[in-house]
């Protein structure tokens, strides 16, 4: 094995990666909007829903009620209909999420410690719906509390049972936190398998690997000195994203910036090598590109736990689960941002990136063939 | 030692039913410019990929530069240089980084490979467009890059898959300057290609018809003992009956015109004298014969239509 090589290699393919747009875009440019897209639009946690009240008790109680509901930072009035009528017609043309209704006999029900409010919600959009249902409860047993202090004294008044729930690792509950180490295993999976799947191929296409086989060069060396350059980038799209994540959206960062180096290293070994073996194998750009979007691409973003909790999935699901790096370098990447995870606690997952690279490393250098088939 | 850089028997290469190369056996002597001739599909490119270890040989044995083509490919390719019919260097490198990265392959010291470059760059065209990208460039000069690439680490062999189609005059004398160069040096040249004017200026050279191996030899001793008859050339003042005339007549294999004058192939064992007095009285009394020693066109020709027979 000659460095030398390599280095010639290398130095080629980066200059290639440079002088072509596409593959400056695919490298630079998409890591950032995706982390941008996926931070600013996509949020988990629902804040601001619209909402339209219709209010026929029109007493105290009831405006107390309202201004406990627009005062929270879950709901928004936007809409104050006169019937249920002009409420659906909200609904149906979308202008609101959240219909509640305060019923004439309110006062009267209150007092004789029997009222209740109706909140209609638009359960085409589960999320909200769900949240709204947990916003209402909260609000409405704050105000019930409130309530009770009133009339019995703040002393008389608790409530049998307190359930503290702490979030640690995440104490405000921000999607962010969640999204952006996801969001580095996701654009490693892009970067890594889908422009390594493109790198042979197009030499094949081109008809430039005729003559790059007529020469001693080592397939051990072809591979290392085509994937350098990937591998640099990645790590330079790690450290953009990280800045981005931890300066713009403010995610905290608690672990090892070297153990955080170390795991990236084996998730693109990882992700560099399934990209590599698919190139190798099928020495057409457009078969590779699609072949790696369905292998590494989609099972990344749907099967490693970035948006949906493996815990959740059925039992089938979870297993094949197991062949996705991702799985294991987002865990690992929340460990390290979140909750201060050491190398050691995340000892499984670093030898489940390692293998999954010298396995497929393997394949791909044993497939490579020196010849024209 | 031998004196062989390529020793091959019964060479064969198949692409399913296809046979491409059909049990070809020849030599290639050390330090001699061996041509490879052969109509557009004839094998020519699908030897010189066996023979480079880029195709593996459905049969046969052999050695190139020392080496088994079976199982000694990777030793032959680091004693070889490689310019295949498709062009194949990096169009979005420009011609300098073409060269430093092959260079690099072939792990050149960096002082020698500078001096090359400048020896290239001061004594051709390329030096005054060494900065710009290859996709840039015409045929021409693209072709002679590839070449330089091919040589700049004095392999001790070299394989030319049609070198110099798409080149004009100029540039394929330097063409063959640089081959001619070459084998003074004793590296052994294997080119093959369209053009026979080319084709006289090799030490040796084969012809393969459908993958098949018709004639090997110096072209001299080829013209005068491969081809099938005699070629005369015809003076006469009625060039285009005596033409016709010449075509039906028997023992006429081609008759060809050029301007007044025509040459007419005869077929083996054929004397001239009686071809002439087959026409008529009036064509007769004008023709007088001389004969011709056949070009390499010429045999190609004949041998083209042997193989059509």
């Amino acid at each position: 094995m000659s460095f030398y090589r390599i280095w010639a290699i290398a130095r080629k393919e980066f200059i290639q990666i440079l002088r072509d747009v596409r593959s400056l875009i695919m490298a630079f440019l998409f890591p950032i909007v995706l982390i941008f897209l996926f931070s600013y639009a996509i949020t988990l946690d629902i804040k601001q829903i619209p909402t339209a009240i219709i209010d026929y008790s029109n007493t105290d109680y009831s405006r107390e009620l309202i201004r406990r509901f627009t005062n929270s930072q879950y709901f928004v009035e936007k809409n104050r209909p006169t019937s249920e009528k002009e409420l659906q017609s909200l609904i149906d043309y979308g202008k609101v999420k959240v219909g509640i209704v305060i019923s004439p006999d309110f006062a009267d029900g209150l007092n004789r410690g029997g009222a209740s409010i109706q909140t209609i919600t638009d359960g085409s959009d589960a999320n909200t719906s769900q949240s709204t249902l947990a916003y209402t409860s909260l609000i409405v047993s704050e105000y019930n509390l409130s309530r009770l202090q009133n009339s019995l004294g703040a002393r008389m008044a608790t409530t049998p049972i307190q359930a503290n729930v702490r979030f640690w690792y995440n104490p405000d509950l921000n999607s962010q936190n969640f999204l952006v180490p996801g969001l580095i295993s996701l654009i490693m999976t892009i970067l890594g398998s889908l422009l390594a799947s493109l790198t042979i191929a197009r030499e094949w296409e081109r008809g430039t690997m005729e003559l790059l086989i007529s020469t001693p060069l080592k397939p051990v060396e072809l591979a290392l000195g085509k994937l350098l350059p990937y591998y640099l980038i990645g790590m330079v799209d790690l450290l953009l994203a990280a800045y981005i994540g931890i300066v713009v959206f403010g995610v905290p960062f608690t672990g090892n910036l070297w153990t955080l180096a170390l795991f990236s290293t084996f998730f693109l070994m990882a992700a560099l090598s399934i990209g590599y073996l698919i190139s190798v194998t099928l020495k057409s750009q457009q078969a590779a590109f699609q072949i790696s979007l369905l292998t590494s691409f989609l099972p990344g973003f749907l099967l490693s736990g970035f948006l949906f909790p493996i815990s959740s999935m059925p039992f089938v699901i979870q297993a094949v689960s197991l062949i996705v790096p991702g799985r294991y370098f987002i865990s690992a990447l929340r460990g390290l941002f979140l909750k201060g995870s050491t190398l050691q606690q995340l000892l499984p997952e670093a030898l489940a990136l390692l293998l999954f690279g010298s396995v497929f490393a393997l394949l791909a250098i044993i497939k490579f063939r020196k010849k024209i088939q | 030692m031998t004196v062989y850089a390529v020793q091959v028997t019964n060479l064969r290469r198949q692409f399913g039913d296809f046979v491409a190369v059909n049990n070809v056996s020849f030599e290639v002597e050390k330090g001699e410019i061996f041509g490879f001739l052969g109509p557009n599909g004839a094998g020519k490119s699908t030897t010189i990929r066996m023979l480079c270890g880029l195709l593996l040989p459905s049969g046969g044995q052999g050695e190139v530069v020392g080496y088994d083509l079976m199982k000694e490919s990777e030793s032959i390719k680091t004693k070889i240089g490689y310019m295949s019919q498709k062009f194949s260097l990096y169009q979005t490198l420009t011609v300098e980084e073409n060269l430093d990265f092959y260079a690099g392959i072939y792990l050149m010291n960096r002082d020698v490979h500078a001096q090359k470059k400048d020896e290239f760059f001061t004594q051709t065209e390329l030096g005054k467009v060494r900065g710009r990208l290859v996709a840039d460039l015409p045929v021409g000069a693209r072709q002679l890059l590839a070449l330089l690439c091919a040589i700049q680490h004095d392999p001790e062999m070299i394989f030319l898959d049609e070198p110099t189609a798409g080149v004009d005059p100029l540039a394929r004398r330097y063409f063959w300057e640089q081959i001619n160069h070459l084998s003074e040096r004793n590296v052994t040249v294997f080119v093959t290609t369209h053009y026979l004017d080319e084709a006289e200026e090799c030490d040796r050279i084969a012809m393969i018809f459908n993958g098949k191996l018709a004639a090997i030899g110096e072209p001299d001793v080829l013209k005068r003992t491969r081809f099938p008859g005699r070629v005369y050339s015809v003076q006469t003042d009625h060039p285009w009956d005596t033409a016709d005339q010449l075509r039906t007549a028997t023992g006429v294999a081609d008759v060809t015109l050029f301007g007044s004058e025509l040459h007419a192939t005869l077929k083996p064992n054929v004397e001239v004298a009686a071809v002439l007095q087959s026409l008529p009285n009036h064509l007769r009394s004008t023709v007088t014969a001389t004969e011709l020693v056949p070009t390499l066109e010429d045999l190609f020709i004949a041998l083209t239509r042997e193989e059509l027979q």
